[in-house]
């Protein structure tokens, strides 16, 4: 079956990870009012993530898709990370 | 010409996905130099980050997640054969989008004011990391922003394909593949709301 | 819109569609014609940008002035840099070969989005169109190198803003082509052709578009970046501004060196196929030829400081660079190892497309030998910014591609027009073109040890010799080029009528009819067979 019907999400699934996310939100907010150095940095960023990995797998639907997906859009992410670190090897020793 | 037509909405999704993955490492390339240069002016880019709006930021924020949840909705509606309620919650993530836009607006427009935009002398005499910092805050603001417009357009196509039932229950791959470049806009500005207005 | 068509009908030259004449073509989705368009384009500017190559030869054959200035030197390398490498280089074999083979060798009716296709035919001719116009608006051409190299691009008064924005434009039909093929790969080859049935031409694009589509986006922001840089002043790589212009050319190699992936990886798989053809013989492991593609591909990603050496990047980048440098050179040896082994004990008919291919090795490997010199810290500070450079990318990207673009054009000719060339003068084209290539840039390799730097118009007497040797294997090179499409365009209208398999050849594209008819398969084929299996002969 190649157009098979997909998976049906329920709306409250939705309204839950929204409600989710604007929690995540709201606490990211509130974490980095507060001085904590360079922690704020990774927790923000560390959010971020999180929020984005909800956003991926319930509203871009890769929960329910072929795994090939997730794993490409993994395998992405981590193609930037590299470029990103790659290029610091540089900025880091200079 | 072309072959007979044969549909393979997997084919398009993947296609899709593909062309998020190129817009991914488009915004990639941006993430590197925010990196460097945050790495370069640590001082100037915290101090800069704290003259932007947190609250504007957050309600922004705010706003594109629940778009993001309403077009996501709309594929459920459509699924169900629930075509009124698939247009309004189109209908809602559209003027959310709009809702966005304007925010940024006036956003742009007060910094504007205080002469604070690309080349202007005030940023000039503010010294490098100002500079850089408000160069890469209009620059990825702002292809964010195109960004929303063009996903405006597209999910508008996409409504009025829906209203001549050109998209229905058995055949809603666009709806799906405009929800997953919608959801690719919140998820960069996902990145771009902590980077610009809480690392500070 | 087309019923199945019976055995026998007229094939996809001779299709009356909706549209006549050029219209039949521009507004065609047939990947087959698509292909052609693109042939046609690439033709045309590879002309230009020989005869441009041809010219700054001819200024080199002595020192001083001889036929144009400095400035008009400048702008002359720029051009030719930029129609070589952006319009003919990299679309070279996947937009006309690609689109040509890549369905009838998978046993599709043709690319999975072919209206997305011809669009990005139209996004190439725009590139193109406003790289032209760079050229004759504003305060002169642009003069700043293929490269683009900042701060300097954005302080030029040559017309910078066109020729960048055509080379995104340019970028964007790679990617879209690429996004295409990997749809069609993944979700349109026939039934029973698994992955590891697919030949390696397919693998070869499959690598390619990956790369295209993943590292093409890079180059495309950093162009937009140069753009804002010189309209709105957004300080990104100004040093008077703060920013950083080596961290341009950190982003400009992220895409520019994969690009050079994208270039010789079709390049190789084409080759593939001539010598396994030709050699009567399958692939002499077919695993590793695959692996090594994808191997390329991905090494090839993380190498682009080696363009930098030079540019007082940090140490441990520079050790990094070198290391990751010296890896990609393995997967691209086993394939020269495999290539060779193919054709041992192979049943080898001698015919124009393996004379190229031959060739190709040979010049392949000077090429890849003096990259690992290059690749090495310590000679790269002496060779950096010579001729000795401009040298090695020449034997691979003209030597490689080129080669395996005109080595694929007379393979796949009398596929794709039905016709066959006049064996002869493709052989005494090849020749010359060869002896002119070997003559033109092997001295530069020396002139470059000895230190004469690239991208002057002018030079020491010392240098004359090696010169005068290049400047005229320029006109043996160029000569034999004229012959080369002189012969194919004669064989449209003289050659023999070309049989559905002329070579022998295993893969899907020699089981249908020469020129393939409109639907490409008159039934779906269903693939039992490894690609290249010969064990009946």
């Amino acid at each position: 079956m190649e157009n098979e019907t997909n998976h049906i999400i329920p709306y409250r699934t939705y309204l839950y990870v929204l409600a989710g996310l604007i929690v995540a939100t709201l606490t990211s907010v509130a974490v980095t009012q507060i001085s904590l150095g360079t922690l704020t940095v990774a927790i923000a960023l560390f959010i971020a993530a999180l929020k984005s990995s909800f956003v991926l797998r319930i509203f871009m639907h890769l929960k329910y898709e072929n795994r090939m997906f997730s794993a490409a859009v993994i395998a992405v992410t981590m193609l930037i990370a590299v470029v990103i670190i790659i290029t610091l090897l540089d900025y880091l020793f200079r | 010409m072309t072959a007979e037509i044969h549909r393979d909405d997997l084919a398009s999704k993947t296609g899709m996905w593909l062309f998020l993955f190129t817009e991914m490492l488009l915004f990639g390339g941006l993430f590197v130099v925010y990196t460097v240069y945050r790495y370069r002016n640590p001082q100037a880019f915290h101090l800069a980050a704290e003259e932007l709006s947190v609250f504007i930021g957050t309600i922004n924020t705010i706003i594109l997640l629940v778009s993001s949840t309403t077009i996501a909705m709309s594929i459920t509606a459509i699924q169900k054969k629930n075509k009124k309620l698939a247009l309004m919650l189109i209908g809602i993530t559209i003027l959310l989008g709009l809702a966005f836009l304007a925010n940024k607006y006036f956003e742009w427009g007060s910094h504007i004011r205080e002469h604070i935009y690309p080349g202007s002398p005030v940023l000039t005499l503010r010294g490098h990391g100002d500079v850089l910092f408000y160069g890469l805050y209009f620059f990825m603001t702002g292809l964010h922003a195109l960004h929303i417009i063009i996903g405006l357009v597209f999910i508008g196509f996409i409504a009025s394909k829906i209203m001549r039932n050109k998209i229905d229950s058995g055949n809603y791959v666009l709806l799906e593949n405009s929800g997953l470049y919608w959801h690719l806009v919140d998820l960069i500005w996902i990145f771009l709301f902590p980077l610009f207005y809480l690392i500070t | 819109m087309n019923t199945q068509k019976e055995f026998g009908e007229p094939g996809y030259l001779d299709y009356k569609g909706r549209y006549k004449g050029l219209f039949s073509w521009i507004f065609s989705t047939d990947h087959k014609r698509i292909g052609l368009l693109y042939l046609f384009s690439i033709l045309s500017l590879f002309a230009i940008g020989a005869t441009l190559g041809l010219l700054m030869k001819f200024e080199l054959i002595a020192p001083g002035k001889t036929i144009m200035g400095p400035q008009a030197y400048n702008a002359f390398f720029t051009l030719h840099g930029i129609v070589m490498i952006f319009a003919v280089v990299i679309p070279g074999l996947p937009a006309v070969f690609g689109n040509f083979l890549l369905p009838i060798m998978i046993g599709a009716k043709d690319v999975a989005f072919p209206k997305l296709n011809l669009f990005s035919w139209y996004l190439y001719v725009t590139g193109v169109v406003l790289v032209i116009i760079s050229q004759f608006a504003g305060d002169g051409p642009p003069d700043t190198g293929w490269t683009f190299y900042a701060p300097y691009s954005f302080r030029t008064t040559g017309t910078m803003l066109p020729a960048v924005f055509g080379a995104f434009v340019l970028g964007f039909s790679s990617i879209l082509t690429g996004l295409n093929f990997l749809v069609t790969i993944h979700r349109m080859r026939a039934p029973g052709m698994t992955w590891l049935k697919m030949p390696l031409f397919p693998w070869s694009l499959y690598a390619t578009a990956w790369v295209q589509l993943l590292a093409t986006p890079i180059i495309g922001i950093t162009l937009l970046m140069v753009v804002a840089e010189r309209t709105l002043h957004i300080g990104f790589f100004d040093p008077s501004l703060g920013g950083d212009p080596l961290l341009y050319q950190h982003l400009f190699w992220t895409y520019s060196h994969p690009a050079v992936y994208i270039m010789i990886l079709p390049a190789m798989g084409a080759i593939s196929e001539i010598i396994t053809t030709f050699s009567h013989k399958t692939i002499f492991g077919y695993k590793f030829m695959v692996v090594s593609v994808l191997a390329i591909a991905f090494v090839g990603y993380f190498v682009w400081g080696h363009h930098m050496f030079t540019s007082g990047m940090s140490g441990t980048a520079l050790y990094t660079f070198s290391l990751l440098t010296f890896l990609v050179a393995i997967p691209s040896a086993i394939k020269v190892f495999n290539w060779i082994s193919t054709m041992h004990k192979g049943s080898i008919d001698l015919q124009t497309p393996f004379y190229w291919a031959i060739a190709f090795i040979f010049v392949f490997m000077i090429g890849g030998f003096s990259g690992l010199i290059l690749g090495s810290l310590a000679a790269n500070v002496h060779l950096h910014n010579t001729n000795f450079v401009v040298a090695h990318f020449h034997f691979i990207v003209f030597g490689g591609t080129g080669f395996a673009f005109f080595g694929a054009m007379h393979y796949w000719f009398p596929k794709i027009t039905g016709k066959m060339y006049d064996k002869t003068w493709a052989n005494i084209g090849l020749i010359l073109f060869f002896i002119g290539f070997i003559t033109l840039y092997g001295p530069m390799f020396y002139l470059g040890f000895k230190g004469m730097p690239r991208r002057y118009f002018d030079y020491d007497e010392v240098f004359h010799a090696g010169n005068i040797i290049s400047t005229m294997g320029s006109w043996v090179l160029y000569s034999g080029l004229a012959i080369i499409i002189i012969n194919l365009f004669a064989s449209l209208k003289g050659g023999a009528k070309a049989p559905s398999d002329p070579w022998g050849g295993k893969t899907l594209e020699w089981t249908i009819p020469s020129p393939p008819p409109v639907e490409n398969f008159t039934e779906t084929p269903v693939v039992t067979k490894g690609p290249y299996d010969y064990k009946q002969v």
